[in-house]
């Protein structure tokens, strides 16, 4: 007797904690007391996300996706789905103002909504049949044959598409200002130097769908009239370059690259350049300084590079994820693409969720969704059920995203209204254990890092925003410091080259906004609420509390704690190197932190 | 030539060329917009930030050294706010530099100093945090004090632009970054020439000449040594301010009187050495010409950072090198010899100072034992114009109220021809000017050779040996050889007649009168006063060409016999080596 | 002389596209689908892929394609695998090591049953079968 249904029961950390365990108990005896025990398989499954709205339940292969399901509706679920076959409405997950859950639309309750990463999890990125397959170079036969250069620019500018590498400049501007800037010669970069911590978007599509790639930029080529196209990827990504390399060597073993691409008489090749991972060459002028054999050093614009690039000559760069949306938009239109996502920012955006956050990965979502979105219904909420402090988007560049702003939708404009910025994609969720003085610092340490040294507001600038950082967290730090920093930060936005050194910051900026009473503890108070500042806390024995077990003296590092059996113990401060050990090993709760 | 166009600086309207910068419309408009990195010499290269303007109608502040001009845009170099981002940035700055001025090679005369008396510096609000790194002093010519850099790039933008030598380069990122020769190594290792032209535009104290003048000083109060200096051809055009003068104020005479309070013995003049070299030079050009010895073109070799580049960029040129010396080393040989049996003094007991507008003057001193053609070493100190001129100051000579004298018998007089020699275009003119005699048999009419004057980075032209044609190329800014050489290597290589007879080469931009020693704040505008000062110079001068000069004939009568000589060629004339780019 | 002419790209994805809908709905045809992208390599998806590989030939499986593609974006389950069964419905597996995938094996392909605790979602509709 085969199976005919799926039960699939969240066993999420949040759901189980509301009683998934015992809706799946139900589920169970409930399917062999209505006798279709043999017909339905009752599984536990990882979590579904959507945890503020558990215990979640979802029926296959009907793609019935039930919310807030208490053990109570088991029976109903079996009597009414299973046997009967229709759907509980009452329980049916339904977006916001609809009444009815949507019918046969598979995934309708998911929040996100993947054009970039397209194919990716789908094809063998090894295979260009399965990528033509899955209209697969259809947009550059619709551009050779169907389309013209300026048609391509008024789709383009009818989809809306604005770059995803951070600023988010319109992508059509880009091609018309390149392909009608006076040249002989003119070129296409991909710029594939992903460098914002945690974020690796572009590694994700150029391992699992390197072809669109590939596409898109050939595209690019015949609109603007160039003829080598070049991506310029960081040496970190080997599989990502090997699977580009195999995609081109297919491509041009089949005529989708190389000379008279599908008989059009358009010429076109690609080259991959590797990058030795400095953050600052994912900044135009530095990487096409880089392509060219040069120090990796931005230049000043203008010029930009759609007028005087690499070699001096027109260039269109985008980065990965914007290539990745162009062949979607010629194949399905511009028009389509537009009504995706908001007024101000069409499309999707893909972000790498990473942090205090249960189910990080890798999201695409439409634009305009907002933070609470992306965090609770995708990301499954703050792992450990701990609270949400803040989000931390554009990386090094970016900001602090705080809860009353939880519901800021997200696009290229509110982000930049709230103080943060796009950035290319990198979402760090952080809670309540986490210092925000601290985040800045280790931002800022990055760019430390990674400043190139040229201009001196970014070379001098950030080491010494560091180090004011430095003393804040150790306690050491003033008012004065913190005017300073303004200070700094304000000639840095001002008066640094490129930018790296003007949104450098930002990080800091935005964090003395919104957190500035964090800042005022570690100052004022000598106090890290979140016990991060590990100079600033100090672990206290609780004579009430302490039974003079010695476990704390015997497992203490530096042998700082004092007191004779069945007494109460004293920790000598001076000596204490903050290691925590005494609080891990106190069955008594006598020591904690202040 | 493009159409100026109209912009606005603070509100007053200024015509300005289409591709000027916002700082070059400004100088124009007479406002001085604060800036350490930029210089006329070189393309914006915006690292300073100190340089920022803001646009009417937008809030952005631009940097104005490398944003070009819009018609019709007003321009806000000064308000509070952009005065408030450049004193932060100069605060920056001045928060990672040693606060040592006092000591410092460029005290009074640093630009950041300046800007910090300027802007009434009283504290500086950040942490210190100076990196004391090692000095190099390891060249004979220049110091590089990692220390005071302000990483402006101006120095390396220098070597690599327009010296095409690459010998500085920027070395690690951010907070680290320094400006030293690739791989870390020392400067007397990498591929520097010594032609100094990063000590003329380093804004700081961090590149700067080696100051020798103790040494002259310990010379003078030397009893047993009898001081004998010569002053370079560009010198005279230059000196003049370090004392407040005009760019291209000759003080030829009053250098002789101040080198005699000095204390120095005897003074003469390089430019009576610079006839003999066209002399020699001239003479063994007709010889590659006439007689097939030696291969053409010939090129110019008095130059010792151009001779050092050949060395170690071009070495298969060095057959094309006349083996001429160049005048400061001819000098001192034949002042430790000639001069010295005229006195009845080894040439020990003389000791020869140059005073040259050129730090790789200090190295050429010693390149090789050619340098010691009188057995002893021909040249025992060069100083700088810089380095003169403060020796002067610190002598408490005030230059400007000295009388005007003369240079010392028997080689101290000179003629026009020989003072040309501090331009670019001026080796080849005088040489001209002497080989049409020498070639013709007669003299030339007009002296001005119009054809290879001029401040184009590379000039050909021809001139007319009564019927023979001879062509003639000159190249300074050292990147501007590069060109010029491989047209020569190509037509050698190909068996071609060669394109030229004979090539100047100077390494500096201008030549000798904006050497890497020469006062600072040189630019085009400058260079083209101290060139004009020279050709006065030629122009007031009795005799026009090398071999009218009384002096040049009586030494070829008492001493050298004739050009080319046995003894000719054992003072006065040298080879060269190939040398690697890198020692190590 | 191009390589390949329109009409051959057209007939090649129209073929492409027949092959994997046969595969998709052939009786016999089982798929498993290993995540090979960086997140899922660090994670062990190769040790997964080869268990897989051991697997279906210890058991003789026949008609089963095991092959791999990109990042499906659930690095917080890496390493992760799809399996395809016809008649059942597509199955996204996460935090799969050796022994699950031997469970997979056994119980999802032989039993036609899910293998419980390690089924995940797929995390948004494909806009290619719009």
């Amino acid at each position: 007797m085969a199976i005919k249904n799926y039960i699939l029961v969240c066993g999420g950390t949040a759901c189980e904690s509301i009683k998934s365990d015992a809706i799946y108990q139900n589920l169970l005896e409930e399917a062999a007391a209505q006798g279709v025990a043999q017909d339905v398989q009752i599984v536990k499954t990882g979590c579904f996300g959507f945890c503020e709205k558990g215990p979640i339940v979802k029926v296959l292969p009907d793609e019935n996706f039930y919310v807030q399901v208490n053990p109570g509706d088991a029976r109903e679920i079996i009597a009414e789905n299973i046997i009967k076959g229709r759907v509980v409405q009452r329980l049916a997950y339904k977006e916001e103002g609809k009444k009815e859950a949507a019918a046969d639309e598979i995934g309708f309750y998911q929040k996100q909504y993947r054009i970039v990463l397209r194919n990716c999890g789908l094809i063998d990125p090894e295979n260009i049949e399965e990528y033509i397959a899955r209209d697969g170079y259809l947009a550059l036969e619709k551009a050779l044959f169907e389309m013209n250069p300026d048609t391509i620019i008024e789709e383009l500018k009818t989809a809306r598409l604005r770059g995803r590498g951070g600023a988010g400049f319109p992508v059509w501007m880009k091609w018309k200002t390149t392909r009608e800037a006076e040249s002989d010669t003119r070129y296409i970069i991909c710029n594939a130097d992903e460098g914002d911590p945690g974020a690796y978007m572009d590694r994700s599509t150029l391992e699992g769908d390197p072809h669109s790639i590939l596409e898109a930029m050939t595209i690019a080529g015949y609109t603007v009239g160039a003829h080598l196209g070049i991506i310029y990827i960081r040496a970190e990504y080997p599989l990502a370059i090997k699977r580009l390399e195999t995609a081109m060597a297919q491509a041009k073993s089949m005529g989708l690259l190389g000379q008279d691409i599908l008989g059009s008489g358009f010429d076109f090749d690609i080259e991959i350049r590797l990058g030795a991972g400095a953050f600052v060459c994912g900044e135009e002028t530095a990487l096409i300084a880089s392509v060219e054999g040069k120090r990796g050093m931005p230049t000043p614009k203008p010029p930009f590079p759609a007028v005087a690039g690499l070699w001096g000559k027109p260039t269109v760069i985008n980065n990965v994820e914007t290539w990745a949306n162009i062949p979607v938009i010629l194949t399905k239109g511009g028009e389509w693409f537009s009504s995706i996502g908001t007024a101000d920012s069409s499309g999707t955006k893909v972000f790498a969720l990473t942090g205090k956050i249960n189910n990080s990965g890798l999201v695409e979502v439409p634009m305009g969704i907002t933070l609470r979105e992306i965090v609770f219904d995708i990301g499954g909420g703050i792992k450990d059920s701990k609270q949400f402090k803040a989000v931390q988007t554009g990386g090094p560049s970016g900001g602090v995203i705080t809860s009353e702003f939880l519901d800021t939708p997200i696009d290229f404009g509110s982000l930049i209204a709230v103080g943060s910025m796009m950035g290319s994609g990198g979402m760090i969720v952080m809670d309540e254990d986490d210092c925000i003085v601290d985040v800045a610092k280790f931002y800022m340490e990055f760019c430390v890092d990674e400043s190139c040294g040229k201009c001196s507001p970014c070379r001098i600038g950030t080491k010494k925003l560091h180090g004011i950082l430095d003393k804040v967290t150790k306690g050491k730090g003033t008012l004065a410091d913190l005017e300073s920093m303004q200070k700094i930060g304000t000639a840095m936005k001002k008066a640094a080259l490129c930018g790296l050194g003007q949104t450098a910051p930002n990080p800091i900026l935005s964090t003395m906004k919104y957190f500035e009473k964090e800042y005022l503890e570690h100052i004022n108070l000598g106090t890290c609420r979140a016990g991060k500042c590990k100079e600033l806390v100090q672990y206290l024995i609780n004579p009430e509390k302490c039974t003079g077990c010695t476990i704390c003296a015997r497992k203490c590092p530096s042998q700082c704690i004092a007191g004779t059996k069945k007494k109460p113990h004293v920790i000598d401060q001076a000596l204490c190197i903050k290691c925590g050990d005494c609080l891990s090993n106190c069955k008594f709760g006598a020591i904690s932190t202040y | 030539m493009p159409a100026n166009i109209e912009v606005k600086i603070n509100g007053n309207a200024v015509q300005v060329g289409r591709d000027s910068t916002i700082l070059e419309a400004a100088r124009l408009a007479n406002i001085n917009i604060p800036t350490l990195c930029a210089h006329p010499d070189l393309t914006p290269w915006a690292a300073c930030g100190l340089c920022v303007v803001k646009v009417e109608g937008s809030p952005k502040q631009v940097r104005a050294c490398a944003t070009t001009v819009v018609a019709g845009q007003n321009y806000i170099t000064h308000d509070p706010e952009l005065q408030e981002t450049r004193r932060t940035v100069l605060e920056l700055i001045l928060s990672n530099h040693p606060s040592e001025c006092l000591k410092c090679a460029r005290n009074t005369t640093c630009e950041l100093q300046q800007l910090a008396a300027d802007f009434g510096i009283r504290e500086v609000p950040f942490t210190y945090n100076v990196k004391r790194l090692p000095v190099d002093d390891s060249t004979p010519s220049i110091i590089l004090d990692p220390s005071k850099c302000v990483s402006c790039g101006r120095c390396a933008l220098v070597c690599q632009q327009l010296q095409g030598v690459w010998a500085l380069e920027f070395l690690n990122r951010g907070d680290d970054t320094r400006i030293a020769p690739a791989g870390g190594v020392l400067l007397n290792e990498s591929p520097c020439i010594k032609c100094g032209q990063c000590s003329a535009h380093c804004p700081v104290g961090a590149i700067y000449e080696k100051d020798e003048t103790a040494k002259l000083l310990a010379a003078i109060r030397d009893e047993n040594l009898h001081v004998v200096v010569q002053i370079a051809p560009s010198v005279r055009a230059a000196l003049g301010e370090m004392f407040d003068l005009p760019a291209g104020t000759l003080v030829t005479r009053k250098i002789y009187a101040a080198l005699r309070k000095l204390g120095c013995d005897t003074v003469f003049d390089t430019n009576f050495s610079a006839d003999l070299t066209i002399m020699e030079e001239g003479s063994e050009l007709v010889a590659r010409l006439s007689k097939g010895t030696g291969v053409l073109p010939q090129i110019t070799s008095c130059c010792p950072a151009w001779t050092d580049y050949m060395e170690k960029y071009y070495s298969d040129m060095i057959p094309h090198f006349s083996t001429a010396k160049s005048p400061m080393m001819m000098q001192g040989a034949i002042t430790k010899t000639y001069y010295a049996e005229q006195i009845n003094k080894k040439a020990e007991e003389i000791y020869s100072v140059a005073i040259m507008p050129c730090t790789a003057k200090k190295y050429e001193i010693t390149r090789s034992d050619d340098m010691c053609a009188s057995g002893c070493q021909d040249v025992d100190l060069v100083l700088t114009t810089r380095e003169l001129g403060r020796l002067i100051k610190s002598m408490g000579i005030d230059f400007v109220s000295l009388d005007e004298e003369s240079a010392d018998s028997p080689i101290g007089k000179y003629s026009g021809a020989a003072t040309i020699f501090g331009n670019t275009g001026g080796v080849m003119e005088a040489a001209v000017r002497t080989a049409y005699k020498l070639v013709t048999g007669e003299e030339l009419a007009n002296v001005q050779v119009d054809a290879v004057r001029g401040m184009d980075g590379v000039r050909t032209g021809s001139v007319d040996f009564k019927g023979t044609e001879i062509k003639v190329a000159v190249a300074h800014g050292m990147v501007n050889v590069g060109s010029i050489m491989d047209e020569v290597r190509a037509a050698r290589d190909k068996g071609e007649e060669p394109p030229y007879h004979f090539i100047e080469v100077m390494a500096c931009r201008g030549g000798c009168i904006a050497g890497g020693g020469q006062p600072y704040n040189t630019d085009d505008a400058v260079r083209a006063k101290r060139i004009a000062a020279i050709y006065t110079d030629d122009e007031i001068s009795e005799v026009r060409c090398s071999h009218q000069n009384p002096e040049i004939i009586e030494i070829y009568e008492k001493f050298l016999e004739k050009p080319l000589s046995d003894r000719a060629h054992k003072l006065l004339h040298t080879k060269y080596q190939p040398r690697p780019l890198y020692v190590k | 002389m191009a390589k390949m002419t329109l009409d051959e790209l057209r007939k090649l994805r129209e073929q492409s596209k027949s092959n994997i809908n046969r595969r998709d709905t052939s009786e016999n045809d089982i798929q498993i689908i290993v995540g090979t992208g960086t997140c899922g390599i660090a994670a062990g998806s190769k040790n997964v892929l080869n268990a897989f590989i051991d697997a279906v030939e210890a058991q003789k499986l026949e008609h089963i394609t095991i092959r791999q593609t990109g990042c499906m974006g659930l690095c917080y389950v890496e390493p992760t695998v799809e399996v395809r069964v016809p008649g059942m419905p597509d199955t996204i597996y996460g935090k799969v090591d050796a022994a699950v995938a031997e469970k997979i094996v056994s119980e999802h392909i032989l039993g036609k049953k899910l293998v419980e605790g390690h089924i995940f979602d797929r995390p948004a509709p494909d806009i290619m079968k719009n």
